[in-house]
């Protein structure tokens, strides 16, 4: 990835659902390395912005490339695609019927190819880099929320992909959880993973994003550098925004 | 709530020489108790013992039963039951899968398949297979003759209940288990295979079981097929023997050993629906 292909690359996204138009014209750039904070209120479209990336949701019009490739072209194996880009999904979404060990093997195994000594050593790496080297017989319901989240990021990262897309990863945990799960993120960023991640922590947007993406109403409504769009902000919209989450207790009632 | 009760409201109701709610209840509940010894009693009274006895419980033509009535009735209508219930369970799956196709005409024919076989009497199906076939292509021959015969109209019966079984299974697992999978790299075909159906499995692994207790009963049908002796199953060999000893004892065994099977599976069912709902 030292080329200037862009990681992702997002031009004129439209994704309605029926009659409800969620993202209304998106354009956007990833680069290799970038770590790419979305935040915005519910209902903005950015985790379905999010869900385009990898193809979960189709977009309605507009493209989105990855790694210089079309997503959107109906001919190329999307399936390949997706094993070089990992997804964390709100709810955790582990195999509950698996343990941890088979939940980070099972792809590499079905998808990769790979052998059950190889796929187990990986993903022992990718257990220890979360800190749950000792879980691997543990079933996801012996976990706790951040735990079951910890393993969930060494399963996508398992796959050895290229680009991680992170959807809300701590909006479901209890408030003790959530620095466990940023802190193996902050880690990952260190390294140099290319990261999107739509969340509501505005501290780790602050420290460890790259670049903060602010979108209301299905648009990309501010981006630039955290410094400036998380503490000088710009357009009105993202300066209520951010009064409301960093200060809930002063909100005043809408005129 | 008492104080809702004001001091005039609790004069008025004190004053009336009315059964307070509690005497009424232990007077009501006496009765019942009543009513049944009675009725017992009666029962007890009016039935001839000796009469019931050697017709139910004749002990000597209850032996005679033995051994054919484990080794060839109660084992028939096992194989009977397991083979229908094998044929049901990859039938059912395929309609299910059929069902739940992004192919239209693959759903209307699962769907056609469902309503088709629910509606009709398992009996009917039995006579169609066994019967209707024979008669409408005289060379054909079902592998294993009878058994596959029954395994065939078994199945066939059941396929359609475990199908709607199977297709609730596998919509009742969260959809983000197959966005997971899907996201991991694996096809939906692979997503599916290791992903949703065997957690779809253990959600349906209940009322698989009431299914199977259903064939259970289900397969007393061969009845109506021509077997040979060692082809018979429970209730036919219970009714054979019935015939043969003038006696009613044969039936009533038979009986016995259906539920031998049926009350243990049955309480089954109910400790892992208990699990389930505790594991959610």
């Amino acid at each position: 990835m030292a080329d200037m292909t862009a990681a992702i690359e997002i031009q004129g996204l439209h994704k309605s659902f029926g009659d409800v138009e969620v993202l209304r014209g998106i354009d956007f750039t990833v680069a290799p390395g970038e770590v790419v904070c979305v935040v915005g209120p519910s209902g903005s479209g950015k985790s379905t912005l999010l869900r385009c990336v990898n193809l979960l949701e189709e977009p309605t019009s507009g493209t989105v490339t990855v790694g210089g490739v079309d997503m959107t072209d109906p001919d190329i194996d999307l399936d390949a695609m997706r094993r070089r880009i990992g997804m964390v999904f709100q709810q955790f979404n582990l195999f509950p019927h698996l343990n941890v060990l088979d939940n980070l093997t099972i792809a590499q195994r079905r998808v990769l190819g790979r052998g059950r000594e190889e796929a187990g050593r990986i993903a022992r790496e990718n257990l220890a880099k979360v800190g749950l080297a000792d879980r691997e017989d543990s079933f996801p319901s012996q976990l706790s929320g951040g735990q079951q989240q910890r393993v969930a990021i060494a399963r996508a990262l398992s796959m050895g992909p290229g680009l991680m897309l992170f959807d809300e990863p701590t909006s479901a945990l209890d408030p003790e959880l959530v620095g466990d799960v940023l802190g193996v993120m902050r880690t990952l960023a260190d390294e140099g993973m290319t990261m999107m991640v739509v969340t509501h922590e505005m501290g780790f947007a602050r420290d460890v994003a790259d670049r903060v993406v602010f979108m209301d109403g299905g648009r990309v409504v501010e981006e630039g550098a955290p410094e400036d769009v998380l503490a000088r902000p710009e357009h009105p919209r993202t300066q209520a925004f951010l009064a409301r989450v960093l200060h809930p207790n002063a909100v005043q009632p809408e005129a | 709530m008492t104080t809702l009760i004001t001091g005039k409201d609790r004069e008025e109701t004190a004053g009336r020489p009315r059964m307070s709610p509690r005497r009424r209840r232990r007077i009501s509940r006496g009765v019942q108790y009543a009513v049944f010894v009675v009725a017992v009693v009666v029962v007890g009274a009016l039935a001839d013992w000796q009469q019931l006895q050697e017709q139910f419980l004749d002990l000597s033509v209850a032996q005679r039963l033995f051994p054919e009535l484990i080794t060839v009735a109660l084992l028939n209508t096992v194989v009977y039951t397991l083979t229908g219930f094998g044929v049901g369970l990859v039938l059912g799956l395929v309609v299910a899968l059929m069902r739940l196709s992004s192919v239209a005409p693959y759903r209307w024919l699962a769907m056609a398949y469902i309503e088709f076989f629910r509606g009709l009497p398992a009996l009917l199906i039995f006579i169609f297979v066994g019967v209707g076939v024979p008669l409408a292509f005289p060379g054909i021959v079902f592998p294993g003759e009878t058994y596959g015969q029954v395994a065939c109209a078994l199945g066939l019966v059941s396929a359609a209940y475990m199908a709607e079984t199977i297709r609730a299974g596998i919509q009742a697992v969260p959809r983000g288990q197959l966005e997971a999978a899907r996201t991991l790299g694996m096809s939906h075909a692979t997503a599916m295979r290791s992903i949703v159906i065997p957690q779809a499995f253990r959600i349906i692994v209940p009322p698989l079981t009431n299914e199977m207790v259903l064939l259970f009963k289900d397969s007393s049908l061969v009845l109506f097929l021509g077997v040979t002796l060692q082809q018979r199953e429970l209730t036919k060999f219970g009714r054979d023997l019935a015939s043969t000893t003038a006696n009613t004892t044969p039936i009533f065994v038979a009986g016995l050993c259906y539920l031998l099977v049926t009350v243990p599976l049955g309480y089954l069912v109910r400790r892992l629906e208990a699990r389930h709902a505790q594991a959610r």
